[in-house]
């Protein structure tokens, strides 16, 4: 079965009715609604609302969707989470996840309203937010501290304020790049990048896609419809790549169907891990077709 | 001397009729006289030519719209002829807009009975749509409206039109001048068949004005006037391509079917609509003309900024300009030599001996609204009132090799695509894919095409499916109500009936 | 649920709409207006009172300015109103 690809992850403001009502066209490969810092104290309420209801239209269903709620040490955080897990949202992230204690709290009240409402308990995923130093040192702990853990994002708004330096080159990023991404993979799960501002500057975006990518990250979080697709180009194989994913394949059924314990392709021994990643390649390229 | 003519007379009977010579000048008075030699065509208010002019009740005058909402002329002359006191006439505008909403107190006061136009908008098209003539308008289509012409229908006896410069004579040109409009492609059919062609002028340059786009030989009087339109609104500059998302991703599928639809390769020839996602369409063609070295043998029709910039760019060879949507297409027009204007007849008129748009490989097109048999309103909102035109829209999309419609799926919960159009101005069989920003749905009948798209990958469904989605999202809209009253009649471009259009009820 | 104050929720941006609710005695008190009344005013009307009836609201002047908004919208900003309106914050998911 083909692994979610989740290179896109549009955010949208959940206070925006007109955002709501036309952001399934785009087809990102994530959908996430914002109540946290797209909304104002005022309009908390009735953005959660909307959400609520967005959860439940027959066009989200299609695409998966997570929401993005306030921190549960705030009056908002909890009745988000009711209104997520009741909605129906796929996942619920966590801002400012700093350890392992944050995860079980909402995992708890997750699961209990989850019994409440008739939901299958469990299936509400999570995703942890990094937001701090402290969350980027405790990232393995964190990554691996719940089996409803789909994914580990780092946020960089917040994280370099709490670094004491500002949004640059991308070194003020580097370490907490590498850290949220080996947690991921150690505990076998995905990776996010952060969010890139200036929707403007499509040239200055492509090319961070193209080092988070390089790094090993599965997607981005996005502000604006314009950049999934770049993100889905960027993360489109070459056509020499294709082509090669495919005789890997091919390789590695023809081994299966001989009943040989090793597959080789030109002389050259390929094991799981180079199959698995072919299987990534084509996937990649049945979404979104082969980079332009 | 008489005795010659007489002999002359006998001999062909009644086959030949002479006429003796009398002077060099019998039949060229003017000649004889300086200022007439000149400036006999000049006068300095347009009452003064409205009294050489013969004004009768009943008359059809006509008038010109490529100075869009910045026009000034037709609300100017209407008043005065209203202030004469003239009935039941005729208006043939080529187009009307919300600048002329002083128009329905002419009506109301008996001074216009009939209307002739390709579309109407604003307070005006709203006072009509609930019932303010006795009479129903008349919409046609840029090239079926010369048709009418051409057929006698419409029978001009006074065409006014504006123009930027013209001199004594009457040779004029869009060009120059403080209110430029550019291409005067509707205003060039007026000249020719109007019994008496009025020119409004701002500005009387030397002699000869070239090069002319009206002819000194059709004009008969030139009226100087202050303003014959608002700049500000003639020509807002080169409209800045959009960066709504939902009309960049309908205007990059666009341009993924124009690349598959199998004519997209060199020597291809185009026209597109002025709206957000055509102009969008555009700009992401140009990229992959680059890649494939493509270039587009001509574009036609309305011309935009985006349009001139891949001329300029050596992308598309010649621009055929019947009406300049923006000041960059007026100044190109101006200076680059394979930047011509046509008239709307050489452009799209059906009874030409030949028209331009027969010779389109791509349209994009817009659409209010757009039926499961492809049938599309550009008229009509779906509250029933008039808002829109038929412009070039069933002249190119009958004659294009492939005609594309452009739209999303719903406009502020109201579906685009429905089961039956409000008012039927393009039929289906001359529409050959929907874009929308829900998937792309191809005409039955073009199956090759539909092969293309699916092999490229493109996202096809069925147009069944766009409607069962929209309905989905929307819910299910109430049916206007309307009376039995024809308000308005849709002429195809061959003067057929395609439609009519009922009064709302109130 | 009873309205104890005047309230608002939402926004004339495209796609939204305004509710505006306050206090009553006599009833409910229902004004709609809307972009789309023509095409979409029953259904708008019928959203409105099944999420009134569904909150319990028998009392109250409720005001809608419509931008053209889809069903979900307007039970989201309705409902809100009705929570400020009522100054509640317990809700019952079930009824919502």
């Amino acid at each position: 079965m083909m692994k979610k690809l989740r290179r896109s992850m549009l955010f949208l403001p959940g206070s925006s009715a007109a955002m709501l009502s036309t952001a399934f066209i785009y087809r990102p490969d994530s959908i996430m609604f914002d109540l946290e810092d797209a909304v104002s104290l005022k309009e908390k309420d009735s953005a959660r609302l909307l959400v609520f209801h967005a959860l439940q239209h027959p066009l989200y269903k299609e695409i998966e969707t997570v929401v993005r709620i306030n921190p549960l040490n705030t009056p908002f955080g909890l009745k988000d989470v009711e209104a997520a897990v009741r909605g129906g949202a796929d996942v619920i992230r966590l801002p400012k996840t700093d350890t392992p204690d944050d995860i079980d709290q909402l995992e708890s009240e997750i699961a209990r309203i989850e019994a409440e409402c008739g939901r299958p308990v469990g299936s509400t995923k999570l995703m942890a937010a990094i937001e701090t130093a402290v969350g980027v040192i405790n990232a393995v702990a964190i990554a691996k501290s719940s089996p409803r853990l789909m994914g580990i994002a780092l946020a960089a708004f917040d994280y370099v304020m709490d670094m004491q330096t500002e949004r640059s080159d991308g070194s003020e990023l580097f370490y907490a790049r590498c850290a949220v991404l080996h947690a991921a993979r150690g505990a076998g799960i995905d990776a996010f990048d952060v969010v890139y501002a200036d929707i403007d500057d499509e040239a200055g975006f492509l090319k961070e896609v193209e080092l988070i990518k390089r790094l090993g990250f599965n997607g981005k979080s996005l502000i604006n419809p314009r950049q999934i697709e770049i993100v889905h180009n960027a993360y489109a194989p070459t056509q020499e790549e294709v082509d090669y994913a495919e005789r890997v394949i091919a390789a590695a059924e023809e081994g299966d169907r001989q009943g040989l314990g090793v597959v080789s392709l030109n002389g050259k021994m390929i094991d799981a891990p180079i199959i698995n990643h072919a299987r990534v390649v084509l996937d990649r390229k049945n979404a979104s077709g082969v980079r332009q | 001397m008489s005795h010659l003519t007489q002999a002359l007379q006998a001999l062909s009977g009644s086959a030949r009729q002479y006429e003796r010579f009398t002077g060099a000048h019998t039949h060229t008075p003017y000649l004889a006289d300086p200022r007439q030699k000149y400036q006999r065509k000049l006068f300095d208010s347009i009452d003064d030519v409205l009294e050489r002019c013969e004004l009768h009740d009943g008359m059809t005058i006509s008038f010109h719209h490529a100075f869009r909402e910045g026009d000034k002329v037709i609300n100017y002359v209407m008043a005065k002829l209203a202030e004469k006191g003239l009935r039941g006439l005729t208006l043939a505008s080529s187009s009307l807009m919300t600048c002329n909403a002083p128009l329905i107190e002419h009506i109301k006061a008996g001074v216009v009975t009939k209307i002739y136009t390709s579309g109407m908008r604003g307070e005006l098209a709203e006072a009509i749509s609930h019932g303010l003539m006795a009479e129903p308008v008349e919409i046609h289509s840029h090239g079926g409206r010369v048709h009418l012409i051409e057929k006698g229908e419409i029978s001009i006896d006074i065409a006014f039109l504006a123009v930027s410069c013209c001199d004594e004579y009457g040779n004029a040109s869009g060009s120059g001048g403080a209110s430029r409009c550019g291409s005067l492609g509707y205003a060039m059919v007026d000249a020719r068949y109007a019994r008496k062609v009025v020119l409004l002028t701002e500005s009387i340059e030397p002699f000869p004005l070239t090069p002319a786009s009206l002819t000194q030989d059709q004009v008969d009087y030139i009226v100087r006037i202050d303003s014959v339109g608002d700049p500000a609104k003639i020509s807002v500059g080169a409209a800045r391509v959009t960066s709504n998302p939902r009309e960049l991703m309908i205007a990059r599928s666009a341009a993924d079917v124009i690349e598959h639809s199998g004519y997209f390769r060199d020597g291809f020839s185009l026209q597109t609509g002025s709206g957000a996602a055509s102009t969008a369409c555009t700009r992401f063609l140009e990229s992959r003309m680059r890649k494939q070295n493509i270039v587009a043998s001509f574009a036609l029709g309305g011309i935009t900024g985006t349009l001139v910039d891949l001329h300029e760019k050596g992308l598309i060879k010649t621009l055929l300009d019947t009406q300049s949507f923006d000041g960059v297409a007026g100044d190109s027009l101006a200076k680059n030599p394979n930047h011509v204007e046509i008239s709307t007849s050489v452009y799209a008129n059906p009874s030409a001996k030949a028209a331009c748009c027969d010779r389109v490989d791509i349209v994009i097109l817009s659409a209010l609204e757009i039926d499961t048999d492809f049938n599309v309103n550009v008229l009509t909102g779906s509250d029933g009132v008039m808002r829109g035109a038929s412009g070039g829209h069933c002249d190119v999309a009958a004659a294009a090799n492939l005609t594309i419609v452009v739209a999303p799926l719903i406009r502020s919960r109201i579906p685009t695509v429905v089961r039956q159009v409000t008012t039927r101005v393009t039929p289906g069989e001359s529409v050959d894919v929907l874009v929308t920003d829900h998937g792309i749905a191809v005409n039955p009948a073009r199956q090759e095409v539909k092969a293309r798209l699916i092999a490229a990958g493109l996202p096809v469904v069925d147009i069944d499916t766009l409607h069962q989605r929209a309905l989905l999202i929307s819910g299910e809209p109430k049916p206007i109500a309307f009376t039995s009253r024809i308000v308005g009649v849709v002429r195809y471009r061959d003067g057929s009936v395609i439609d009519v259009v009922r009064q709302v009820k109130a | 649920m009873k309205i104890v104050k005047a309230a608002i929720a939402g926004t004339l941006e495209s796609s939204d709409l305004v509710v505006k609710v306050s206090p009553g005695e006599e009833g409910l008190d229902i004004t709609i207006s809307s972009e789309v009344f023509k095409q979409f005013g029953e259904q708008i009307a019928a959203v409105v009172k099944e999420t009134l009836a569904a909150l319990n609201v028998t009392q109250g002047e409720i005001i809608i300015e419509d931008k053209g908004a889809l069903d979900c919208v307007i039970r989201a900003r309705l409902q809100a109103a009705i929570l400020r309106g009522a100054e509640r914050t317990d809700i019952v998911w079930e009824k919502l």
